[in-house]
């Protein structure tokens, strides 16, 4: 579905990413681990077309997007999520929602502030729809609440919920896990398997705490300094010398 | 056109840049520490002058006089300025800060209409600086000559400042990273209030000279001359003090030669700044000198 | 003025605040009648700039308040608009009147066309410029974004100033029509704050205000920011011609002087004061700031206090405002509304105490 081939973003002199070549199936969890610094979100900001990279290509369904600008690349199916939550603070749970369903919407300014019934009918289908997301995900009785007064962990569900939105075919998770206790994470994590099952997704994730993500990914690939130090199933990864180096006591 | 024509237009163009010059090191210096376009310094510089006219005319001191304590007193005031409108946005969105100068500008213009009178002054220049000069067949004012001398000296004296001094390092430290700096035990505050004093006092030496050289005072004087030297400051590339200089000095000379050579466009003068910064902007946005700041996502 | 979300088709239900905004709409146009009959000029003048300041507020504030843009050159546009607008109305004789020192290009002479039709064209020429300066400055970062617009605004009123058999230079153009009467300056207000409405609680307004609260996010969420930016830039600046043109033919001179940053800071005061992001509080804030401008004359006048008396102090009245402005700016951030919007709830809410709910439900 997703893949990169030798994909490097140099900054002037610092290399984040380096000869990065990914291969994302159908429906797997795929997970990109690596301490602090390994180039993660780097990864991300370029597939996902906020960096132009240095080198190589990203190939999404077989056809190349690389360079494309971030709004088209949502809109051909790959959403994504922030490291620290980008909620839109103004904004209730609900509107968070709804803005990410303005793609469809889609009937130009005209429309809209006329409330045309073409635009009127689009814009209930899209207030069905998020509702709909809300309640699966139990938020909805927190529509109209201001987005960032929620708990930490409501937040980060209302921000997959707002990328889902986008009704993407694969979902970009940038430390989903961070600032959650073992407990939430595991819910957390529970959660993801249960979304991608249901909308039928691909889950591409970042995480730096290994544990978390053991028992979800079906594949991982673990960067240090920008360089794939090694790749394949959990097991094969927990026992990799090299990983253990890269990390080297942290967990 | 003569050579002693473009001698004096050359003379001229080095004493306007010298003062855009002036202007323009107090807004990269408040740019670079604080991401804040300083829209009062404009007026600050305004004050300087007004304050070193009414020592000489009210308090009868001697022109050398006047200028120290005035610029003494619009150092401290924009120091001033600083505690009350801008620190406590410090932390807010930039817009905020942005309106709090604007206001100050304002406030600080329309008290000068009130305190010193909407109607232009005359300055009393002093003699030894109106003296007329000749080199053979060339003449000039002692005035224009003497700007960029002191320009230069008060030049050395900030660079090595800035290079030699722990508050020149402390300066650049916070221009840099202010949140590295804090913890690194840096008093923000205090280099924040620094700079805003040398900037504040430069812009008010820049204002003295300039009073000399175009002997008029109104309290909108400063309007142009800061929004001119602000654009000075973002050609040479803003946060850069080298910038900065090499901004105004280009401002000014490029001014001076449109005069000269291009008499009929003389009404655009003013115009040219801003056609000069949306080139730069949109060519170059980071100046001639600039860096460029990445934001983290 | 807020309704409740109603999800799904229902007929138009008349609740209690439908009811109260359609009382206090004809309350209101009652006043207008009233007031067109019975107050002097002076009077009906300083109502009447009312309406034109509260279209020209709401036009800065879509840009600032609601996409998060922070532009200066607003005097700019408004200047486009007055301008186009004056030449498309004035007769050629007036014209001719006008345009003593250099005579009017020939191509301009014999125009002459009604209010509506003229104050549309002046619009769509705001929004055309708009729409040039946009393309290309909106590429920059906030702070440059300012200065690159307030230069802009500059280098037209230059040009405006030097571009003589046009617009007659710096002389100005006089004895423009009276066309801004009280029934058009109020039905443009009225138009104009219907828009912002509908508009902000559409899909396209809630893009904007994602765009204002956080671009990258919003990128994400696949929005086009760029074009979000550049609609509300172009949209932003019809509205100021609009209201530049209002202003003309309302004080009907109109020269390069009145379009300076000056009059960019009066509206953006009137703005801030109101609360960034607020169209009530926009309202609200030109209609009071307006009356407070005329009423504060008095401080520039000579002042007979019961202890003392002062002479005229002119500047006195700005310096107030400026005060205002600051102290608004750094003890209450949000302005008068925030960026909440007036509803019949919330006056009920002064008076009897409520539960707290967050967001700007629409």
């Amino acid at each position: 579905m997703l893949s990169t081939a030798h994909l490097t973003m140099k900054f002037g002199g610092l290399t984040a990413v380096s000869d990065l070549n990914l291969e994302i199936r159908k429906n797997e969890i795929v997970g990109l681990i690596g301490p602090n610094g390994a180039g993660k979100t780097t990864a991300f900001n370029v597939i996902t077309g906020m960096y132009y990279p240095t080198e190589g290509k990203v190939l999404f369904k077989g056809r190349d997007i690389t360079g494309l600008k971030p709004h088209s690349i949502t809109a051909l199916g790959i959403a994504r999520t922030f490291q620290n939550i980008r909620l839109f603070k103004e904004m209730s749970v609900l509107e968070n929602v709804l803005v990410a369903c303005h793609m469809s919407i889609n009937t130009g300014i005209f429309g809209a502030t006329l409330h045309l019934p073409g635009y009127r009918s689009r814009e209930s289908e899209a207030r069905r729809f998020s509702m709909e997301l809300l309640e699966k995900v139990g938020l909805v009785h927190l529509a109209y609440e201001k987005g960032t007064s929620l708990p930490y962990g409501q937040q980060r569900r209302l921000e997959i919920v707002r990328a889902l939105a986008t009704k993407p075919k694969i979902l970009l998770l940038d430390e989903p896990a961070a600032g959650m206790n073992p407990q939430e994470s595991r819910e957390l994590m529970d959660f993801i398997r249960k979304i991608r099952d249901e909308f039928d997704l691909t889950i591409f994730l970042i995480e730096h705490h290994m544990q978390v993500v053991m028992g979800v990914c079906e594949h991982m690939y673990v960067l240090d300094y920008g360089v794939t130090i090694a790749h394949g199933d959990p097991a094969s990864i927990q026992k990799n010398p090299k990983v253990i180096e890269a990390y080297l006591g942290v967990d | 056109m003569t050579l002693s024509l473009l001698f004096q237009h050359i003379v001229n163009a080095l004493s306007l840049g010298s003062l855009y010059a002036l202007i323009a090191i107090g807004y990269t210096m408040v740019y670079g520490i604080l991401r804040l376009i300083n829209f009062a310094h404009g007026d600050v510089f305004m004050l300087g002058a007004y304050v070193a006219f009414y020592g000489i005319t009210l308090v009868s001191l001697p022109w050398w006089a006047a200028l120290l304590v005035s610029i003494a007193f619009t150092a401290l005031f924009g120091i001033g300025l600083e505690r009350v409108a801008y620190k406590p946005l410090r932390d807010s969105p930039r817009i905020s800060i942005m309106i709090s100068a604007i206001g100050a500008s304002f406030l600080l213009e329309s008290l000068a209409v009130l305190i010193f009178g909407g109607r232009p002054k005359g300055v009393p220049v002093p003699d030894v600086l109106s003296k007329v000069i000749h080199f053979g067949s060339v003449s000039m004012i002692t005035i224009s000559l003497i700007i960029p001398l002191f320009t230069f000296a008060l030049l050395g004296v900030l660079v090595w400042i800035v290079n030699k001094t722990k508050t020149g390092m402390a300066m650049r430290a916070v221009s840099t990273d202010i949140e590295a700096a804090r913890l690194m035990a840096v008093d923000v505050n205090k280099v924040v209030s620094f700079t805003f004093g040398i900037g504040s006092l430069l812009a008010a030496f820049g204002g003295i000279m300039w009073s000399f050289k175009y002997p008029q005072l109104n309290p909108l004087m400063g309007m142009m001359p800061g929004l001119k030297c602000f654009i000075a400051a973002v050609i040479g590339g803003i946060g850069s003090i080298g910038g900065a200089v090499m901004g105004g000095f280009l401002l000014g000379i490029i001014e001076i030669m449109i005069v000269a050579f291009l008499p009929t466009l003389s009404g655009y003068r003013d115009a040219f700044a801003f056609i000069l910064l949306i080139v730069v902007l949109l060519v170059k946005p980071t100046g001639l000198l600039g860096k460029r700041q990445a934001e983290k996502v | 003025m807020i309704m409740k979300a109603t999800t799904g088709k229902q007929p138009f239900a008349l609740t209690r605040n439908r009811l109260l905004t359609i009382i206090a709409l004809a309350a209101f146009a009652v006043l207008a009648i009233i007031a067109n009959s019975f107050f002097d000029a002076f009077t009906l003048r300083v109502f009447n700039m009312c309406a034109i300041y509260i279209v020209l507020a709401l036009s800065l504030n879509l840009l600032n308040g609601f996409t998060g843009l922070f532009s200066l050159g607003h005097a700019g546009f408004m200047a486009v608009g007055a301008y186009v607008c004056a030449l498309l109305t004035m007769t050629p004789e007036l014209k001719e009147m006008n345009y003593f020192l250099v005579p009017i290009v020939p191509w301009l002479r014999n125009i002459t066309i009604p209010f509506l039709p003229a104050i549309l064209i002046a619009g769509l020429a705001s929004a055309f410029v708009g729409f040039l300066i946009g393309a290309p400055v909106l590429r920059l970062r906030d702070d440059y974004l300012a200065i690159a617009t307030l230069g802009f605004g500059e280098i037209i009123r230059v040009l405006i100033t030097n571009a003589q058999p046009i617009t007659n230079g710096a002389q100005g153009l006089k004895g423009l029509p009276r066309y801004a009467t009280t029934f058009s300056v109020w039905v443009a207000a009225g138009l104009v704050t219907l828009f912002m409405v509908l508009l902000m609680r559409s899909s396209y307004g809630r893009a904007m205000k994602a765009v204002r609260d956080d671009e990258l996010a919003a990128e994400a969420m696949g929005i086009n920011v760029f074009r979000v930016k550049v609609t509300s830039f172009t949209v932003s600046s019809f509205l100021a011609g609009v209201g530049g043109a209002l202003l003309g033919h309302m004080i009907t001179t109109i020269d390069p002087k009145m379009f300076t940053f000056m009059l960019t800071f009066n509206i953006l005061l009137i703005v801030v004061l109101g609360g960034i992001g607020s169209i009530s509080g926009s309202v609200i804030s030109a209609i009071v700031v307006t009356i407070l401008m005329e009423a504060l004359r008095f401080l520039d006048e000579p002042m007979n206090l019961i202890f003392f008396k002062t002479e005229g102090l002119p500047g006195l009245r700005m310096v107030v405002f400026s005060i205002l402005l600051m102290v608004m700016v750094i003890y209450r951030q949000r302005g008068l509304m925030g960026n909440k919007e007036f509803s019949w709830d919330m006056l009920q809410g002064l008076f009897v105490k409520k539960g707290r709910k967050g967001g700007d439900h629409v």
